[in-house]
Parts: C-alpha cells; structure tokens; sequence
C-alpha cells in the first residue's frame, strides 16, 4: 500500500479521535469535579445518538443543527440524574457509586434495545459521501463536520472553565469540597451543573459521531470502555489529555483497522491502555500521584 | 455467657445450612425439567458469585471483568475435548493456570503501579473485552463462528466425560457450590482471611501493620481467577456451545456480581441467597411477560439493572445481613 492510503486514514482516524476526545473530556470533567467515574457514559452517548437519529428520520433535521439541542437536551438529563439518583451517593464508597452508574447503564442500553431493537441506523445525509481534496489527500465531509464541531464545543468549554465565574466555581469544588462550602458554594449543585456539562458533552459527541458510525443499542458499552481507556491513557483529570489520548486511540484504531481487520481495532486500543499502565501509570498528561 | 451466646449463633447457622444443603440434595425429586435447569443457572450464578465475593467481599478489590477467567476455562476444557478427546476434569488442571496466569497478569499490571478501586475495575474489564475480541479472531477456537461440543446420546449419565441429564449436571454444580461455599470459609477463618479484611478496611493501615498487601491481593485474585474457571468448563459442557461474543461479554460479569451484591458483599450465605433471589425473580418476570405476550429481548436486563438500582439504594449492604440478625446469627461474616 502507498504512503497515500496510510496518510488518508491517518487523518481520518485524527478526525474521528478528536470526536473521541469530546467524549472522553466529558468523562473527566465529572470525574475531575464530582470524583464519580460515569460508567454510563457510553449510554449517555447512544442516547443522544438515537435522538439524532429518530430527529432526522421524522424530520430531515441535520445532525450538525441539532447539536445544541441534543448537547442541551442532555444537559437536562445529567443534571437530573446528579440532582436525584447520584449526589446522595457522594459519600458512600466508591464501589457503591460505581455499581449505582453500571445499574443506570444496564438500565439504559437495554431500554435503547427494547424500543428500537438491536438493528444498526444510519444517517444519510445529503453530504454523506462527500469528501474534499486536498493534493494527495481525500477527507471524508462529514468526519471533517464532526471533527469541526468536535473543537469548537471543546474550545467553548476550555473558554468556560477558564473565563467564567460559574466555570472558576466549578474548579473550586474540584479543588476542595470542604473550602468550597465555607465561602459559601452550594456544592451539589455544582456537581448536578458539571454531570450536565459532561453529558452535554458526550451529546453533543454522540450526535456527532452518528454521522460516522452506525448507531446500534450496544454501542453504549464499547464506547463507555473506549472513554475510560482514552482518559487513563490521557491522563486523570487532565482536560488536554482526555484530548490528546482522543486523538491518539482514534489514529491507532484507524491503522490497525488497516492493517489487520477492522472488528480487532479495540484490542489495539486495549493493548495501548496496558503500554501506559505499565510505562507511564499517570497518563500521557496526567501528573504523579493522584 | 458471651462465649454460650457466640455458640448458639454458630449453631443456629450450622443448622441452617445443613438445612438448606438437605433441601437442595432432595429438590430435584420434587421439580420439574425447567424448574430444574432455572436452579442449576443459579447454582451456577451462587457458584460464581462466591467466587467474586473473594475477590470483593474480602479483599474489597472491584472486578468487573470476571467472565474472562470462566471464559477461558470454557475454551480451554472445550477445545482439549473436541480436539483431543481429554476429559473435562483433566481439562480443568489445564484451565485452572491458564485463568491463573492471567489473573496474575492483571493483578501484577494493576497493583505494582496503584491502580486501585475502579480503576482496577476497568482494567479487568478491558482485559474481559480483548479477550473477547482476541477469541473472535481465533480461527483455531473457529472464533465468532463458536466452538460446539458434540451433543451426547445420553443413555447414561457419564460423570468423567461431563455428559449426560440435567440432573447429573445439578449435583455437579451443587457439589461445586458446595465447595466454593466452604473455601470460602476457610479462608475468611484464615490467617489470610484477617489480611484480606484489614485491607479491604484501610490498605494503607495494613501495609503499616506488616502485611504484604501486593502478595494477599494477588492471591485473592488468583484464587478467585481458579474458582471461577471450573464454572466456565461446566458451562461448556452443559450448553454444549461456546461464542466469545457470549462468554466473554460484559453482562455475564455482571451477571456474576449481582447475586453477592444483592445477597450482601462480604458475606458467606449472601451470595448464594442473593443468586437464587435474583434467578427466582428474573425467572417469574421473564414467565409473567411471555405468559401476556411480550418477547422482549434486553427486558431481563433491565430488571437486572432495576434490582442493583434498587438495592444499592435501598439496602446497600444486601440482604443477608438484616436477615441474619433476625434469626440470631449476628456477626454479618456469617
């Protein structure tokens, strides 16, 4: 094969990672600031997908206008979810909070089986097999879509925790739970605001990748995995290496698609989480010793 | 006086398991073929389940990815079997290190470098879906294609060879029951038993006590890793067929946690309690909607996830402890 074949799905699989990236910067985000790992996330995904895809099978509408909605849409749902079933359980062991969220998931991604069936759905848009040219390189228009919006709703966020008093009061209950309630910080509700954020994020990826993927119910789990492996290799509770670890799972997965067979990709991406546990436990970014 | 009180408790639940023993040794004269099968897959969960609760319940290390080790027992004893005729109790002294090995694997990769709590859990899951993946690929196991036994022409229960009625099939799982039930035992009464529960407790105040915490979570892993490959030959040979995207898949692991999560986590009669709550419950459900009409296929699942919902909210530390000092057999270690 030419260079030029291993170039074009190197690029696409950058594309698709930066995808990845917004999801799994979601995931840390709520565990940055609630310490509760979302084992949910990936059914948090293939919700707000499945919500892409009934939106444009009944009314046409583009998954790239309906990304505030759906990210917005989500926001809700996290919250809710926070505020209820999640921020009673800030103080029960860890293994108690982690078996609450694989319950929520077990919940959701068999609920997605039951009304839309295990089949996959696709969106076809008008732009589905568009592609740009680039010299030697052919980009694939709707990974370049994603990928676009991918780094804008990252760029707002990363804008959101640094330049806002809500983002800077967030960071402040990451930072010290107790501190933040002396000056006076309603806590839990910070953290039901940072589980939207996060499942905003994860929507707005999920609408995203519906344009790339086939969306099928049991997706929800592959993806949650996929998110846990990109932050440990990014790095725990580094924003920029939730990114970072996006992008460089997303290029592996293309490769070894190439390479071998597409269906073994995710032993690849399996097989980089075990390099960093054993080379670099902290992560790509991540600093020593959480 | 504390003494005579301590002895009534450990009589009282002496009697209640011998009483239990004594009807799950008669049941199968009193059920039914379906009613049958329903309490070998608990058995099978109340076996597994046991296993976890090694792991979990006594040395508090999270494993989400426990369908690997039964997983791999399957495909071991399985292939040993269609391809060279070995019978599955030889079968298991080959699948035993296997499970072993890999375990260790995982707990050396984990623990040298602190990954602890959940991210051990991921860490066993992630190892569950490669293997997953990997065995898909598999062309010598005939990867997603699956792996089947030849069925038997049973015209006699042959218990060497693992063929033969459902009946024979129970009291195999009944013995292993059996079995996982008072390891577990010994090892709670242990030496390494007070290890494993000082750690789960605080590991830090462990390691300063002079325990060797790397070596006794090790050794929790691997055991549990051994235990838990014997339900993976059993299941082999009982449904005759094996699919990584079956054995290995992630709700069997859960499948497997459910029982001590709902029986009580760290408890000897909880798992068992709980498997047999949770596969009597699942079962009625499942009769109730194919009895109005409903086949929905996930519809058991979500009652899965509603129960571990309901429990982790409600009870969360099972349902065994409040029960136990009901009848007087205080000391939830029971």
């Amino acid at each position: 094969m030419s260079f030029a074949v291993y170039l074009n799905v190197a690029v696409a699989g950058i594309l698709t990672g930066l995808v990845y990236g917004l999801m799994a910067l979601g995931l840390s985000v709520i565990f940055g600031v609630v310490r509760v790992v979302n084992f949910a996330h990936g059914e948090m995904m293939s919700m707000a997908m499945y919500v892409a895809v009934l939106l444009f099978a009944a009314f046409h509408l583009d998954p790239l206008i309906m990304l505030v909605p759906i990210a917005a849409v989500m926001f809700v749902f996290g919250y809710l979810l926070q505020a209820s079933l999640i921020n009673p359980f800030i103080t029960r062991p860890e293994h108690s909070q982690f078996l609450l969220v694989v319950a929520i998931a077990l919940i959701i991604v068999n609920t997605l089986l039951i009304i839309f069936g295990p089949d996959a759905q696709t969106i076809q848009t008008s732009y589905a097999y568009d592609s740009f040219q680039l010299g030697p390189e052919i980009v694939d228009a709707s990974k370049a879509y994603a990928a676009a919006a991918a780094i804008v709703v990252t760029a707002a966020l990363f804008a959101f925790f640094r330049f806002t008093l809500f983002g800077k009061a967030i960071r402040a209950c990451a930072d010290n739970y107790t501190g933040a309630l002396v000056v006076g910080l309603d806590v839990k509700r910070f953290y039901a605001l940072t589980f939207g954020i996060g499942a905003a994020c994860v929507g707005a990826a999920g609408t995203m990748l519906a344009l790339i993927v086939d969306v099928t119910p049991m997706l929800g789990p592959a993806y949650t995995l996929l998110a846990f492996v990109i932050v440990i290799t990014g790095g725990l509770g580094s924003m920029a290496g939730a990114l970072v670890g996006g992008v460089l799972i997303g290029l592996t997965e293309a490769i070894a698609g190439l390479l071998f067979t597409p269906s073994a990709k995710s032993m690849f991406s399996f097989g980089i989480l075990v390099l960093v546990l054993l080379l670099r436990p902290q992560g790509i970014l991540g600093k020593r010793s959480a | 006086m504390i003494a005579r009180l301590a002895d009534g408790a450990a009589r009282r639940s002496l009697w209640l398991l011998a009483a239990v023993f004594a009807a799950l040794v008669i049941a199968p004269w009193a059920v039914n073929d379906y009613l049958l099968t329903v309490m070998i897959v608990a058995l099978y969960l109340a076996y597994t389940g046991q296993a976890w609760n090694i792991m979990m319940g006594f040395a508090g290390q999270l494993s989400l990815g426990n369908a690997l080790y039964a997983g791999l027992g399957a495909y071991v004893a399985a292939t040993l079997f269609t391809r060279y005729g070995v019978a599955p109790w030889l079968g298991l002294l080959a699948a035993i290190p296997v499970a072993v090995a890999c375990a260790a694997i995982i707990g050396f990769l984990a623990f040298r470098f602190g990954v602890a709590g959940v991210y051990f859990a991921i860490l066993t899951i992630a190892f569950a879906e490669f293997a997953r993946v990997g065995f898909d690929h598999f062309d010598f196991v005939h990867a997603s294609a699956g792996l089947f036994l030849p069925v038997a022409q049973y015209t006699h229960d042959d218990l060497w060879r693992l063929r033969g009625n459902p009946t024979m099939f129970y009291y195999v799982m009944l013995a292993a029951t059996a079995f996982a039930f008072l390891l577990s035992r010994a090892l709670l009464r242990g030496r390494i038993g007070y290890f494993w529960l000082a750690i789960r407790e605080d590991e830090q105040a462990a390691r300063a006590a002079g325990i060797d915490t790397f070596r006794c979570k090790m050794l929790a892993l691997m055991i549990s890793a051994a235990v838990t490959s014997f339900a993976g030959v059993f299941y082999a040979f009982f449904y005759n067929n094996l699919f990584p995207e079956q054995v290995f898949n992630i709700s069997q692991s859960i499948e497997m946690i459910l029982g001590p999560i709902i029986g009580g986590i760290g408890t000897l009669f909880g798992p068992v309690l709980g498997a047999f709550v949770l596969t009597g419950m699942a079962e009625s459900v499942t009769s109730i909607m194919s009895a109005l009409g409903f086949d929905l296929p996930g519809a058991k699942q979500v009652f899965y996830g509603i129960c571990l919902l309901l429990v982790v909210v409600a009870l969360p530390e099972g349902i065994w402890p409040p029960l136990a000092r009901r009848f007087g057999i205080d000391k939830a270690k029971q």
